[in-house]
């Protein structure tokens, strides 16, 4: 876990309550591998959906694969863009471009399944 | 196992040598170098263990790093599950010749927003690589990236695009995948495979199991095509392609003597020939077994190792029963010249029996190898497998320069110039041993049906099991037949009887004529003293007529003289 922004140590989302408490800092990790365009549109899908619904309560950390490549392993990232949803716990992935809004935030656990 | 290059189809593919035994020679050298070769197979067939020792042979022995992606396994469990077979990957990773890749697939875990690739997965496969500069890569089981995302359309895309890749970087990659409906690989894996594809099957027939490896398809090199057997075991995988063997080996001149001096002179005087195979078949009860321990005796008293494949007796009940004629197999024992194997054939496959002999005749380097009986193989329908079977394994001790004594039961009521297992045209000498039944009992035979290259005998000789070993005693051949035991010992004593006989006659005849001599000359003697006394008598008369005759001439002369007359006295005063 060498990333940027280092493991914040003993967080108040400790609770077991997931979802939109709208309290909770929001730590999301998008895995890119170079400036494609499916990683910049997923970027720009990213910063719209949280602008939207977490509005100065979330941090985008972008990670490069090409970078720093043995992350792919350590972070078991496959598909490229993949969504990290880091805080709140339960981590949850998210492929794709997130160009389906709809399934990025049910993947983000901001709307439930239907 | 060394002949590889020679048969290479295409000398402009390389190859990249798996070090597994046999599957090199059936691949003509190993799998297609800087391409992707698919395994496929049914579950628990072996495919990921053929693919790690792919891995773990290229690092150990060709000096060829690997990266493993596992899909299925994590490297804790596929380390654990290899260390039985002698393969440390903690080990080889800390020396930097393997990286195992766990690939955490979880469909659950992850939701499909739109577009994607799997550049990540190209990222990691490339950084191990480079890592350790990986020249093999294993993929096991490639497929599970199937469940691991739902569109397959991106997938095949992108798995066209990986080989693609691969191809690119010059790795050797191998490829699992389970074995379809219909198909070599559910998700039509070999589709994007096209240099070469290995099957692997594990089949079940009369309750033995038998794994096989098949090469489909190898594009650009000449292969063998037909389905070899295979073997997991504590020392890994391996194929034996016995069949392909060519008939290429030398032949031997050395001789090896029987153990039983009798037999040697049977065989030209000097016994079998090095390497030879030899078959001793016969009916049950006839000593083969006792044959194949005088050889084993006599081979290790000379101080080279035999190695004894008991496929009927334990050694012990062997060791025992040979006691009891005189062979004492247990010294050798000791000494390890002698090793025992004994095995059930019904415990494993045939071609677990076949490889357990390699193994053991590649461990233990012996000069003869017994085999006690050969057709205890043939069990139920396997005729075609047994005799396969023993052929691959004649053809490897023969390669090998390995002298071989098969012995074979001929069950009663066949030929027996006929063996079960088929294999009289392979064998060098063959021993037929068989029962010869006269007068009320059964008494062994033994003669030399044929004895490739050499002058051997071509009597029937009697073969007594003494408390001394063997003995070959000559059979009496005559007008009743060939006879044997107490017949032939009742036609000896006629003989001697006869000649004792014969001689008495001549005595006589010789003693008949002396007295004739001593009457002949005893009546020439008497006819003689006859005649001299004849001859005596009648000369006394003469004497005394002429004595008469004087007086008379005389008396006449006084008579004149005192008649003084002169005259003649005349004859009529005589008479």
């Amino acid at each position: 876990m060498k990333t940027k922004t280092s493991e914040p140590k003993a967080h108040p989302t400790d609770h077991k309550k997931s979802g939109n408490k709208s309290a909770d800092k929001w730590i999301l990790r998008l895995y890119i591998a170079g400036q494609t365009s499916k990683c910049q549109t997923a970027f720009i899908n990213l910063t719209k959906i949280c602008e939207e619904q977490l509005k100065g309560r979330y941090k985008i950390e972008i990670i490069d694969l090409l970078i720093d490549p043995k992350l792919s392993r350590e972070h078991q990232i496959l598909a490229i863009p993949t969504l990290v949803r880091k805080l709140p716990v339960p981590v949850r992935k998210i492929i794709g471009d997130l160009s389906n809004t709809e399934r990025v935030l049910i993947g983000l656990d901001l709307k439930s399944r239907d | 196992m060394k002949k590889v290059s020679s048969r290479n189809g295409n000398p402009h593919l390389s190859k990249s040598p798996t070090g597994i035994q046999g599957l090199d020679e059936i691949t003509s050298g190993g799998f297609p170098k800087g391409r992707t070769t698919l395994i496929c197979g049914s579950a628990g067939c072996g495919k990921t263990l053929l693919a790690i020792e792919f891995l773990v042979r290229g690092a150990r022995e060709f000096n060829e790093p690997g990266v493993f992606v596992a899909f299925e396994e994590t490297n804790k469990e596929l380390t654990e599950n290899v260390i039985s077979l002698g393969f440390d990957l903690e080990e080889l990773a800390r020396q930097k010749k393997i990286v195992v890749d766990h690939v955490h697939l979880e469909r659950s875990e992850i939701e499909e927003t739109g577009e994607y690739d799997l550049e990540g997965l190209f990222i990691r496969i490339g950084h191990a690589i480079s890592t350790i500069g990986a020249k093999r890569v294993v993929l096991d089981t490639i497929e599970s990236l199937f469940s691991g995302f739902s569109n397959p359309l991106i997938l095949r895309a992108e798995l066209r695009r990986l080989f693609r890749w691969l191809k690119e970087k010059g790795v050797t990659t191998v490829i699992t995948g389970e074995r379809g409906d219909g198909t070599l690989t559910r998700q039509g894996l070999e589709e994007y495979v096209s240099d070469c594809v290995i099957i692997l099957d594990h089949r079940v027939t009369e309750q033995t199991s038998t794994r096989r490896i098949r090469v489909v398809k190898y594009r650009g090199s000449t292969h063998g095509t037909n389905e070899y057997p295979f073997l997991i075991d504590e020392t890994g995988f391996s194929v034996i392609p016995i069949t392909s063997v060519g008939l290429t080996y030398e032949a031997a001149t050395g001789r090896i003597p029987s153990g039983v001096d009798d037999l040697d002179q049977m065989l030209g005087g000097k016994g079998y020939f090095v390497g030879s195979s030899i078959l001793v078949s016969g009916t049950a009860g006839t000593g083969k077994s006792s044959l194949a321990a005088h050889f084993s005796e006599s081979v290790c008293r000379r101080g080279e190792k035999v190695l004894y494949f008991s496929l009927e007796e334990s050694p012990s009940q062997v060791i025992r029963n040979m006691g009891s004629i005189g062979i004492s197999l247990a010294p050798a024992m000791k000494t390890g010249l002698l090793m025992f194997h004994a095995m059930r054939p019904t415990f494993c496959g045939l071609e677990m029996h076949l490889t357990t002999m390699h193994r053991m005749v590649e461990a233990f380097n012996p000069s003869v190898v017994i085999v006690d009986p050969i057709n205890s193989f043939l069990t139920g329908n396997n005729e075609l497998e047994a005799k396969s079977m023993s052929m691959r394994l004649i053809d490897y001790l023969k390669a090998r320069k390995i002298t071989a004594l098969f012995t074979s039961l001929t069950t009663g009521g066949s030929q027996l110039e006929r063996t079960d297992i088929f294999i009289s045209s392979l064998i060098d000498t063959w021993i037929l041993l068989r029962d010869i039944e006269l007068g009320g009992e059964r008494n062994r035979g033994i003669y030399i049906l044929k004895s490739r290259g050499m002058a051997h005998s071509n009597q029937i000789r009697e073969f007594l099991l003494t408390d001394h070993g063997i003995k070959l005693r000559d059979v009496y051949v005559g007008m009743e037949g060939v006879l044997t035991g107490s017949a032939r010992q009742a036609q000896e004593a006629r003989e001697r009887e006869d000649s004792i006989k014969r001689s008495l006659e001549i005595d006589g005849r010789k003693n008949a004529i002396l007295r004739k001599r001593q009457v002949m000359e005893a009546r020439i003697a008497a006819i003689k003293a006859e005649f001299e006394a004849e001859e005596a008598e009648s000369l006394k008369i003469l004497a005394t007529d002429q004595d008469k005759i004087d007086n008379i001439d005389k008396e006449q002369a006084e008579m004149a003289k005192s008649r003084k007359a002169g005259f003649e006295p005349s004859l009529e005063n005589k008479s």
